[in-house]
């Protein structure tokens, strides 16, 4: 399928990189290959709508195919099962550039890989040759189920079962705050196999007994819809068993780095378009007979906000790339990156609210979007709190 | 039919370029493609999807970082690179007659039976390869094409110039220079800049097929002038005045 674009050649938006602040510490030449590919599309295809999909919590499904046609939706599965087989640190290098057109598609995005990851590392022949190339091509939209009404960081605790019954599983349970609930086609639902045990079992939209709440009014993430995910007696094959049972846990853990490193990536690209808004509106509005750039606070404010960003980059790219060496300390440093990333890039973009005056707080300049996006970053994925948790007690061991 | 498509790495058009007393300050600058040779590639490929033609080969003459826009030609479709190596400043010392030139020795060596190329690079705006090429090679050529097709060996190009648009013929092998309208560049796909990693890139030094003469001599290069204020004026003398003394109109 070739993608053609819209090229405004009068009034040219620049395309290779962001605007400012455009560093390319840890990429290779690939990787600013790859990120001038998701950039342009971003700036073309995302960028232009991103205020319209929220004002109309819209979900933008043509646009995520044509995210599947440039090969960003099997970014780390393995070129053997179909996917592109590129590494963390590529597919950090496309959430951050595209995030900087649409954080909240971007981060569905996210969601799609890693259940197509998971697919991949754990899924049997006939799952892997079944999901992923549908997966690949968002002819089939996924999501991932793990937090319950009483069970968000206390995961383990879950209530959701999936009894053994003849050759099938009998699921009961519900679970919430599912990103893609009632318009998925898949969810890879993680629920309880046995009193111990954690399972994860494949279940397509439309299997009776399968039903979803109403969707979730939200501060932000608007183009992405919400929903409860609820299971009454839910009949599935055993054969929807994704990997072993009991060892849904461990599946989870493994996605999970680099699911963190994925939505401090989203966070990163959002927090680089309300600075370059901001760089802008420092020199264009006046105020006492001077640009707001010539005074002292907002200077400060300023060079905060870019250390900040440039910080944040960092250690997620750092991270992204201990993932991909199997780094003994992978898991603490995408924690890390995670908990500082989420944290300063929520603060760029409020501060940029703050350096925008009265017309930050308008929809119209766009930052609040990107401040109301941003918040949930601090929150899902494991909670800031969490990663905090796991960051001590991986140095106090 | 074998083609040739000439690609210039030149300074990004959406930066602030900073001038210094020799030239553009290049340090740290983002470069890209240049827009109309991105637009000829494209050509080049949707020619080659419409089974046109069986082979589009990217050139390039420059630096080490000059490869980056053959990556990109092979991402967005191109077969095989050459890249033409030398050290000289592209937007400066790499002049239209000289390109022109080397061109036409790889023209003669490998036999192709079109050259695509952008009208003009965005950094020295000469205007001037594809034109002088065509006439090294003796071969007829189109410019400012908007849109061509190409059906059993002869080309017909619709050429926009100032007075509209006007249709030229030819029998190939030819030249054509490409205008912004003629097409909108597609994106690479991640796998396509992944297939491109392994197409052949081949590197010639440029004093192999020919010599850089840097026969035009940059002697100034300045900013433009910044935009200064207007005035109301009174009455219409005080405007004849102006127009007469200050902007020297007559």
């Amino acid at each position: 399928m070739q993608i053609i674009r819209n090229r405004l050649m009068v009034n040219h938006i620049p395309r290779f990189g962001f605007k400012y602040m455009s560093d390319s510490t840890f990429l290779n030449e690939e990787h600013l290959q790859i990120q001038k590919a998701a950039l342009d599309f971003s700036k073309e295809k995302m960028l232009p709508y991103s205020a319209e999909w929220d004002k109309k919590h819209h979900f933008p499904k043509d646009v995520l195919r044509e995210l599947a046609a440039m090969g960003f939706s099997t970014i780390y599965v393995k070129q053997e099962s179909g996917g592109v087989g590129l590494d963390r640190l590529t597919a950090s290098v496309i959430f951050e550039a595209l995030s900087y057109g649409d954080v909240t598609t971007t981060a569905y995005l996210t969601i799609q890989n890693m259940c197509a990851y998971m697919v991949d590392q754990f899924g049997n022949e006939e799952q892997k040759k079944t999901w992923i190339p549908r997966f690949g091509t968002f002819d089939a939209f996924a999501s991932y189920c793990l937090t319950e009404p009483n069970s968000g960081s206390d995961s383990k605790n879950m209530k959701t079962f999936a009894k053994k019954d003849g050759n099938d599983y009998v699921i009961n349970g519900s679970k919430c705050f599912i990103s893609g609930g009632s318009v998925s086609d898949v969810y890879l639902l993680m629920c309880k196999t046995s009193e111990k045990d954690v399972s994860c079992i494949i279940v397509e939209k439309g299997t009776p007994g399968l039903s979803f709440g109403k969707l979730e009014d939200k501060m932000g993430w608007n183009a992405s819809p919400t929903s409860m995910v609820l299971f009454d007696n839910v009949r599935v094959p055993q054969s929807n068993l994704l990997g072993k049972e009991g060892n849904g846990f461990k599946m989870a853990m493994s996605a999970l780095d680099g699911g963190r490193i994925n939505i401090a990536s989203c966070s990163l690209g959002g927090a680089s378009f309300a600075f370059d808004l901001s760089k802008d509106y420092l020199h264009d509005r006046k105020q006492f007979g001077q640009p707001l750039a010539s005074f002292q606070g907002l200077q400060f404010k300023f060079a905060d906000m870019a250390t900040n960003l440039v910080t944040s980059r960092l250690i997620v790219r750092q991270a992204a790339q201990m993932i991909d060496n199997n780094h003994p300390d992978k898991t603490l440093y995408s924690a890390m990156a995670k908990r500082y990333a989420t944290d300063s890039c929520f603060n760029v973009a409020n501060e940029a609210l703050q350096l925008h005056g009265g017309y930050g707080y308008l929809s119209e300049y766009q930052i609040e979007r990107i401040v109301r996006d941003l918040r949930v970053h601090q929150i899902l994925e494991g909670t800031n709190e969490i990663m905090k948790v796991i960051i001590s007690r991986n140095l106090l061991k | 039919m074998k083609v040739l498509v000439a690609v210039k790495r030149v300074v990004d058009s959406g930066i602030k370029v900073r001038v210094k007393p020799d030239g553009i300050d290049l340090q740290g600058v983002k470069m890209t493609i240049n827009p109309f040779c991105e637009i000829a590639v494209e050509e080049a490929v949707r020619l080659k999807e419409k089974k046109l033609i069986a082979e589009i080969v990217a050139v390039t003459i420059g630096p080490k970082q000059g490869a980056e826009s053959l990556r990109h030609a092979l991402a967005l479709g191109a077969d095989k690179a050459i890249h033409v190596t030398t050290e000289a400043r592209i937007d400066q010392a790499v002049q239209p007659l000289d390109v022109a030139n080397i061109l036409a020795k790889l023209v003669e060596r490998d036999n192709y039976n079109l050259v695509l190329m952008g009208k003009q690079s965005i950094d020295d705006d000469f205007n001037q390869t594809g034109q002088m090429l065509a006439g090294l090679l003796d071969w007829p050529q189109a410019t400012f094409a908007s849109n061509i097709q190409i059906t059993d060996g002869i080309a017909q190009v619709v050429r926009e110039i100032d007075g509209g648009l006007q249709t030229v013929k030819f029998k190939l092998p030819g030249v054509i220079t490409c205008d912004l309208r003629l097409n909108q560049p597609r994106f690479a796909s991640v796998p396509n800049i992944m297939k491109a990693k392994s197409k052949p890139l081949e590197t010639i030094p440029l004093d192999k097929l020919g010599k850089l003469h840097n026969s035009i001599q940059i002697t100034k290069t300045e900013a433009p002038a910044i935009r200064k204020g207007g005035a109301i004026v009174e009455n219409v003398d005080v405007l004849i005045q102006k127009l007469r003394n200050e902007a020297k109109l007559f």
